[in-house]
């Protein structure tokens, strides 16, 4: 039942765009196949700054079960920061992906079983030409070098068509810079 | 265990900060008390006292000088815009983020 | 046309494809971003209507009456203490025979506060005279909204379409938008029974005696208990209607099953869990993997509540050994009611199945997987004999 759907959580701040970015790779992920795909956003206490957290779930069947994910596949992070104060790791299945926007080196995450991808999306995004801080479009480019499951070229379009209004070629540049300059960890 | 114990009928709580969990890392800004400016800080007296009555969470004693509990204040900045000799400014948390994770 | 977006804005599709002609409504989370979308419809001319933005819930649903009355086609939107502020314009709309579409999303009520899901504010609502269709996805969102507006203005009763809030109305999924020219084959313009004309005045909802009287023609005139006593044959009767008017959707759009309830893997089944909204569609997560296990479970999902197709449930629980009700409100002081409502259009049978009720979902507390199959489990092996109101199985309870 539960092998034929992919569980992807991912982790923001309010107002960084973690679900419009979850957003963007469900929209990709229904053009490739994934026709059953829900993207099921965990509402808290909210404001800027306070911790976000988005379910995205995808499948080649209908999706019935619309509960936030508890044991991810893959867990997207936009600010590594969150990682000292949400416990995101432990529901992290085995031999699962941490997906991490951080300036500090790769091996800085070593987690037993767990492959790590790191790239330094704050500082990509700043050289794409975007404004400080929209590390959204970026963090997409780190997802599909971790999960090879949507190609990056589909990936940068959708991010085109959702930004169409704002810099679609500075944010798809910032996904497509981030895809290259993603690094994996292989947990043992 | 349960919450049984808490032996409350309604929705009931005392005011103070940590209802929430430790908000403090929402901040994007941080306020800063200028003690030369601040009535009760630069005067030594129990004066004034408005960001404390103001702060929506608790997070400001009522003592000489001031002390902001940065572990629960949001940086909401509703103290700053009351003070009234604008001894209070809002300061991008980043810089402290840094020195801080050293 | 396919697309991803949030259950909200395949509401707000629903109503500008319906070419509602009056909006008005006031902002409450969980239903915000549908009338926002409408007014951006609006403002942008892609839909042409009057967005009225009122100052409460209470005239949201006055002015829709208003406009109902004047002729228009008339729609709002509301959640909990919203809907619970109209309360009593609701009674007003469906005494007044008015065909008003409102979709509500679902939220619980205070106090104390919660803006998360339950279904009691649409629930505690059943008794109005209002049509009550719970959906379950963003496709079953835009269409039944489409076809509420036919619904109400054959049978002249307002309906109210509800979908749980956040859990559907502020996710993303892919549903299919149905072509303006379809829906307007579909759905032809209003065409009010009674409606304010300066041309031929008329007193409209005044006082009625509480026997019937002659009016100006010499004629025997409705009492107030003959129009009440109409409103429930109405209802009663538009069972068939949302069965035939299913049918006609059907037959252009090429979807839509079970306008009273959806039976999923029940041929067989020995137990049958219900629900109403996602969480008949949750269950049916649960029925698979207790399949697997051996377990002959199968699910109804409820659409219809009000009226209560009570043949309709009866025919499809009946067979089972047992019927598990889980439901995301309670009628204080006594069970859930949609189990009372199942128990009561079982209790005819000659042998009617054990009838067990889960509260469960209150005020958003989350709905996992694992406890429906652990619940669903664990009445089957267990089966003491239906429920009474003091053995009632809360699940996620945390106290």
């Amino acid at each position: 039942m539960e092998k034929d759907i992919i569980n992807i959580s991912w982790h923001g701040r309010g107002g960084q765009g973690a679900i419009t970015a979850a957003k963007i790779v469900a929209t990709a992920s229904f053009q490739t196949g994934y026709t059953g795909v829900v993207m099921v956003p965990t509402f808290g206490t909210e404001r800027r700054g306070a911790p976000v957290m988005t379910s995205l779930k995808i499948s080649k069947e209908k999706i019935y079960d619309l509960s936030p994910i508890e044991n991810p596949d893959i867990a997207v992070v936009l600010d590594y920061l969150l990682l000292d104060e949400i416990n995101i790791v432990e529901g992290l299945k085995q031999g699962g992906i941490l997906v991490v926007n951080t300036p500090k080196p790769s091996d800085s995450y070593t987690y037993n079983g767990i492959r790590v991808a790191t790239a330094d999306i704050t500082a990509i995004a700043d050289e794409s030409g975007l404004a400080y801080g929209m590390v959204n479009s970026g963090i997409i480019g780190a997802f599909a070098k971790a999960s090879s499951l949507i190609d990056i070229d589909v990936l940068a379009n959708a991010i085109r068509e959702e930004f169409k209004d704002r810099k679609p070629e500075e944010n798809a540049r910032a996904a497509l810079v981030t895809y290259e300059r993603t690094i994996i960890n292989y947990g043992d | 265990m349960g919450t049984r114990e808490c032996n409350q009928i309604t929705s009931a709580g005392e005011p103070g900060p940590g209802d929430g969990g430790k908000t403090g890392s929402w901040r994007v800004l941080r306020p800063v008390i200028d003690p030369s400016i601040c009535i009760p800080a630069r005067k030594n007296i129990a004066a004034c006292f408005i960001c404390w009555l103001y702060c929506p969470d608790c997070t400001i004693t009522r003592t000489i000088p001031p002390t902001i509990d940065y572990e629960y204040c949001k940086g909401c900045g509703i103290c700053a815009e009351e003070c009234p000799t604008k001894a209070i400014t809002m300061v991008e948390e980043s810089g402290f983020i840094s020195e801080e994770n050293k | 046309m396919h697309t991803i977006e949030s259950g909200n804005t395949a509401a707000a599709l629903g109503v500008k494809l319906a070419r509602a002609q009056v909006i008005a409504a006031y902002p409450i989370t969980p239903q915000t971003p549908l009338t926002e979308k409408l007014s951006e419809f609006i403002e942008s001319g892609q839909m042409k209507a009057a967005y009225i933005p009122v100052e409460s819930e209470h005239s949201a649903l006055a002015v829709c009456i208003a406009a109902s009355t004047a002729g228009a086609r008339a729609f709002t939107a509301t959640s909990a203490n919203g809907l619970l502020y109209m309360h009593e314009q609701l009674h007003w709309a469906a005494g007044a025979r008015l065909p008003i579409v409102m979709c509500v999303v679902n939220r619980g009520v205070g106090a104390p506060w919660t803006v998360w899901n339950d279904q009691q504010d649409s629930i505690s609502q059943r008794d109005t005279g209002w049509i009550q269709i719970y959906i379950n996805d963003h496709q079953e969102i835009i269409d039944t909204t489409i076809k509420a507006f036919r619904i109400a203005e054959e049978v002249n009763i307002p309906v109210m379409v509800c979908y749980d809030g956040y859990i559907l109305s502020h996710t993303y999924m892919p549903f299919d938008v149905p072509d303006q020219k379809s829906v307007d084959r579909f759905l032809p313009p209003y065409k009010p029974e009674n409606c304010l004309d300066p041309n031929a005045p008329t007193n409209l909802n005044s006082v009625t005696l509480p026997d019937v009287r002659t009016n100006i023609r010499g004629e025997l005139a409705h009492g107030y208990m003959e129009l009440r006593y109409l409103l429930q044959e109405d209802l009663r009767k538009s069972i068939d209607v949302i069965t035939t008017i299913e049918q006609d959707y059907k037959k252009i759009f090429n979807r839509g099953e079970g306008a009273c309830l959806e039976e999923y893997r029940c041929e067989d089944a020995s137990f049958i869990a219900v629900g109403m909204g996602s969480l008949a569609f949750h269950l049916r997560v649960a029925a698979d993997a207790l399949r697997k296990e051996g377990i002959k479970v199968g699910v109804v999902g409820i659409r219809l509540y009000r009226p209560f197709p009570d043949e309709a449930v009866s025919f499809a629980l009946s067979k089972a050994d047992g019927v598990i009700v889980f439901e995301k409100a309670i009628s204080y002081g006594y069970m859930g009611p949609l189990c009372s409502d199942i128990t009561s259009a079982l209790y005819k049978d000659a042998n009617p199945p054990f009838v067990h009720n889960y509260i469960l979902g209150i005020g958003g507390r989350t709905i996992k997987t694992d406890a429906l199959i652990d619940a669903i489990r664990n009445s089957c092996s267990r089966p003491e004999g239906s429920d009474t109101a003091d053995s009632l199985r809360w699940i996620g309870l945390k106290i």
